[in-house]
């Protein structure tokens, strides 16, 4: 039975409607300003419950926004992943639909105060459902000279800027080349800046602490302006508080100056002049239910153990770290308590091998990597095609070729999913769309690994694995039944009329063999990569059996039963098709909108099942006058459905390491529908 | 110097203590009261495909002579292979097999042996197999110490590629890729298995029946890896590499036959320590009694049975044969294992797995 929600991203999905999400084509980004119809509606007086605090405090007025757009930007060692997740918990508590973007260089630590550390992490809430983390912040959170070098091209004029001035120094301008002080010179004439001397007053906060030295006060500084941002977004801080509670248990006087300094970061924002409004976003309209911020990676992580429950097998994880697969290695390690196995192999090559070797002893074998480690495990992926085993093999995809962007998007890893192995050597592939989707797609992918006897390669990337966003929790009871059965009986019989095993003996509707388990007796059998008689296993060199044998396996995958391609088309007169697949659903959907809401016809389809892909999926190509398939990679889907269907699709494609603005997308529909 | 601490290693979780000497197939199930099996019951139905006169056939005999001594249930036996003519082996065998790809047999195995504490798992493997292109996962699958039995099928040649010299081939043997003859320097393979702290190594040779059982039978024993290396005589493309070994009157003047707790010896010489060459050979009359080797497979330092590895000369003047060491330490599927055994403190239900799902800072939204 296929897999009701796959196919269909859980969240951030077609479910829900979003009229901007975040991409807006006026210059006018000031918080507050670009909002200001929301502004209006809903301006209200914050109100102070002690009345001793209203007297030391200027009075803030508290207006609603309905979206935000925050990039914190800041040195690899300045803890801005850190500050980005912690906001984003913050949000997600609230109700916000949110999305985001974390974007880190390769080096731990790259050279302090330069271009190549930048590290940032951008956030997108909103009172509506979103689809992206957004094109341009309207808040900028830099942290020194070269955060802001790295990010102002992306900061519309009349965003808000949050500069800390602590490190505008002669030195660090030098660094990255500003001839002058851009705080001073005019460069930031068009925004509305905040200077803060984020170091100092942190410093400052934590005079008392005398166990701690000036190096280690500062680095609380992440903390202030998490403070600060929590305040002008009226986030809660309780879940912050508890998160640092946990981190620093060992540490109480580091403990107690990340909560100062955080504390400290609120109260400047509520006491100086600096700010005049604090804001707040509303929550989201969802459907009813439990929800989490989830991230990609720990979707993938969770929805592979919960197949595993469903499936009744127990889950083993053969992995080697690897960016940005790791985190799932990490996640899994750490969930025994499901009966989870994990094994950091020697290498990406063993890694797959145990996996495999844990599915030929009744395991659901699993392994995690990226593009390089997907190419070291080819042969193995092979074998596994040639055993007819179950495999889940989770490719995070980055930028490539070789060592490419570690740290980056990318989705250029089709083809060697789909192709990359000696011989023909069909296996199925599968893309989540979003962070949340990827529990599905594991789901999905377990399905297909066990009822095909099958290896599954699971295409997520950089983006998704990081990315989070609200995640409407399941019931483990309402999730499909993955259970499997293994062989217990022999399956044919001796010419004398003795009962044998024939271990390529097939299921006749779904051409899989019979998984039997060492430790079944009268089941004793071997298998190999070396071609195999139909039926009985046994090593053929016969010409006409290999052909035989290389159509079945192809057929078998052919024959995988998957839902059909939806499309969707509001308005049922579009003659423009935007295909997709993988982490591009939420910047397509997004650039759908966009050119929606200017009056555009245009559809949108999203695959989730690349190999097979769903039945009908020649039909919905033929049936529109134009299709682009935005990628990126260099137009690898759209070459395989032009070789297939022979439809001409344009091909829209940008390898930079990120994903599509969903402006960019909304250029390229209008262009196609002006042609 | 490796220490003591090495070897004794602290438990990872609640479990047999370290050192105990719980047999290699102590979790796997046992053949019933009265139950027995043949060799018959041992051999497939598939024609053995090896060339005439190869050194296989014998190890096959071996084998299939003792799996029905070892009293196990046949159906949890497994053999997996990697590539190369040893690897055919599976095909031969009436248990459960896998005829893997080229070197990758011990992590398949690693796998199988950690998600099965059930099962008797055997490497079958080669010297190009395990020491070339698979040698990574040979040794990791030695220091991490799974309770694999890895034999090593190691003829010095490559036979399936038809004729390339194999990292055990000696320097200047001449092959089809070293027409000149080969300038690599031999890996030994027992070295290499001490190096990485393999538990149980030992050598033994093909035609050597009741040797070779012997040692099998004792690596079945052992829990924990086993490495164990068997010269085997390639007819092909490599004939009479081992023969000095094999012909009786050569084979006395160079076969140290190791025996826990005797001296090391060598017709009238006998092996003692030396400060600057580490164990040499020298006659008896001239050995301080106090510097005789007595050989300990059981020391947990394996620095005596390295050094007696060391021993071997590459023209097989003389080659100690035996067990060289056979220590127990932690084995790692049973680590494995105990931490998800602890861990899992009760049978995983629908309300756990939404309990997971929902994780630490779940939030409501009503109709």
């Amino acid at each position: 039975m296929p897999l009701s929600p796959a196919g269909i991203p859980r969240c951030g999905g077609s479910g829900r409607t979003a009229d901007h999400d975040g991409t807006r084509g006026a210059p006018s980004h000031v918080v507050g300003i670009s909002h200001s119809v929301c502004t209006a509606r809903s301006t209200m007086e914050r109100t102070h419950e002690n009345d001793e605090d209203i007297a030391s405090m200027s009075t803030t007025t508290v207006k609603r926004l309905d979206r935000v757009i925050i990039r914190f930007a800041g040195d690899s060692g300045d803890g801005m992943q850190l500050t980005g997740d912690r906001f984003t918990s913050q949000t997600a508590l609230l109700g916000n639909d949110l999305s985001t973007l974390p974007n880190f260089p390769a080096e731990i630590r790259a050279p302090q105060g330069t271009l190549p550390g930048v590290s940032s992490f951008q956030l997108h809430f909103a009172d509506h459902a979103v689809l992206t983390p957004g094109d341009a912040p309207d808040v900028l959170v830099a942290m020194n000279p070269a955060a802001l070098m790295a990010n102002l091209p992306d900061l519309p004029r009349g965003a808000t800027l949050i500069v800390n001035t602590d490190e505008f120094t002669k030195r660090n301008l030098a660094k990255v080349g500003y001839p002058t002080n851009p705080l001073e010179d005019g460069t930031l004439e068009s925004y509305d800046v905040h200077p803060v001397a984020l170091t100092s007053i942190t410093v400052e906060a934590l005079t008392g602490f005398e166990g701690l030295t000036r190096k280690e006060k500062e680095r609380a500084k992440n903390m202030f302006a998490l403070g600060l941002l929590s305040w002008l977004y009226t986030r809660p801080m309780e879940g912050t508080e508890l998160f640092l509670k946990a981190k620093f248990a060992g540490q109480p006087e580091i403990l107690a100056a990340n909560l100062t300094a955080l504390r400290a970061g609120y109260n400047y924002g509520e006491t100086t002049e600096d700010f005049a409004n604090a804001y707040e976003v509303a929550p989201a309209a969802m459907p009813a239910g439990t929800y989490r911020n989830i991230t990609g990676n720990v979707a993938l992580a969770l929805g592979l153990v919960t197949a595993a429950h469903k499936a009744g097998l127990r889950l083993f994880l053969g992995s080697y770290p690897i960016t940005p697969a790791s985190d799932i290695l990490h996640t899994l390690s750490g969930l025994k308590r499901y009966g989870v196995t994990t094994m950091q192999a020697e290498d990406e090559i063993a890694g797959v091998g145990a996996a495999l070797g844990a599915s030929f002893g009744g395991a659901l074998g699993v392994t995690t990597t990226s593009g390089p480690g997907l190419a070291l495990k080819a042969e193995t992926i092979g074998l596994a095609v040639s055993l007819e085993l179950p495999l889940v093999v989770c490719d995070i995809q980055r930028g490539g070729p070789s060592t490419g962007l570690p740290t980056k998007t990318e989705q250029a890893d089709l083809l060697q999913a789909l192709f990359g192995r000696n011989g023909e050597s069909p296996v199925a592939v599968l893309a989540p769309a979003t962070p949340g989707d990827c529990f599905d797609i594991a789901l999905e992918a377990v399905r297909i690994a066990t009822t095909y006897r099958t290896p599954v390669i699971v295409l997520s990337d950089g983006y998704l694995a990081n990315g989070s966003e609200p995640w409407q929790v399941p019931r483990t009871a309402d999730l499909p039944d993955l259970r499997v059965e293994f062989a217990t009986e022999p399956n044919g019989a001796n010419a004398d009329g003795t009962p044998v095993f024939h271990p390529y003996l097939r299921d006749p509707e779904t051409l899989a063999r019979q998984w039997a388990v060492p430790g079944t007796p009268g089941l004793e059998h071997r298998v190999g990569g070396i071609e195999k008689a139909d039926v009985t296993g046994n090593i053929s060199y016969d010409p006409d059996n290999h052909d035989h044998m290389v159509r079945l396996r192809q057929a078998k995958i052919d024959g995988i039963r998957v839902p059909d391609l939806q499309v969707e088309d509001p308005t049922g007169g579009a003659r423009l098709l935007v295909l997709g697949w993988g982490s591009t659903y939420g910047p397509i959907a997004a650039g759908v909108r966009l050119a929606r809401a200017l009056g555009t016809k245009v559809a949108q389809a999203h695959l989730h099942h690349l190999a097979p892909l769903p039945a009908n999926t020649g039909d919905v190509l033929r049936a529109y006058d134009h299709v682009i398939v935005p990628e990126m990679n260099l137009g690898q889907l759209a070459m395989l459905l032009r070789a297939r269907f022979l439809v001409d699709i344009q091909s829209h494609t940008a390898v930079r390491g990120l994903p599509f603005p969903a402006t960019e997308l909304a250029d390229v529909i209008a262009r196609a529908v002006k042609e | 110097m490796t220490t003591d601490e090495t070897v004794q290693t602290t438990p990872v979780g609640p479990g047999p203590t370290p050192g105990s000497a719980e047999s290699g197939t102590a979790r796997v199930p046992r053949l019933a009261e009265g139950e027995s099996l043949g060799k018959k019951d041992f051999t497939s139905d598939q024609e053995v495909r090896w060339c005439p006169g190869c050194g296989d056939y014998v190890i096959l005999a071996a084998i299939q002579g003792l799996l029905p001594q070892l009293g196990l249930k046949r159906e949890n036996i497994v053999f997996i292979s990697g590539i190369g003519c040893s690897s055919r082996f599976p095909y031969y065998l009436d248990t459960y097999g896998m005829h893997s790809i080229h070197g990758r047999a011990p992590a398949i195995a690693t796998g199988l042996a950690t998600s099965r504490e059930d099962l008797s798992v055997w490497v079958i493997t080669g010297d190009g197999d395990s020491l070339s292109i698979g040698g990574n996962h040979l040794i990791h699958a030695m220091r991490r110490n799974v309770n694999l039995k890895i034999l090593l099928f190691n003829n010095e040649i490559y036979g399936l590629t038809k004729g390339q010299y194999s990292p055990t081939s000696r320097v200047g043997q001449v092959t089809k890729s070293t027409p000149l003859g080969s300038v690599d320097q031999p890996f030994n393979p027992v070295s290499l298995a001490l190096g990485a702290d393999a538990g149980f190594v030992a050598r033994t040779l093909d035609n050597d029946r009741k040797h070779l059982t012997s040692v099998l039978q004792a690596a079945a024993d052992h829990r924990g890896s086993a490495l164990i290396e068997i010269y085997q005589n390639c007819p092909i493309f490599n004939d009479g590499a081992f023969e000095v070994l094999k012909d009786r009157t050569s084979a006395q003047a160079r076969i140290i036959h190791l025996e826990a707790g005797q001296e090391v010896t060598l017709g009238d010489q006998v092996a003692i320590w030396d400060e600057v060459s580490g164990i040499r050979l020298v006659p008896r009359e001239q050995a301080d009694p106090a510097r005789i080797v007595v050989h300990h497979p059981e020391a947990a330092d394996p620095s005596t049975a390295y050094a007696l590895s060391r021993l071997d000369t590459p023209d097989m003047t003389h080659v100690p044969m035996g067990i060289f060491r056979n220590v127990t330490r932690r084995t790692y599927d049973d680590a494995v294992r105990e931490q998800v055994a602890a861990a899992q403190t009760a049978p995983v239900t629908d309300a756990d797995i939404d309990a997971l799902l929902a994780g630490q800072d779940p939030w409501t939204v009503s109709a």
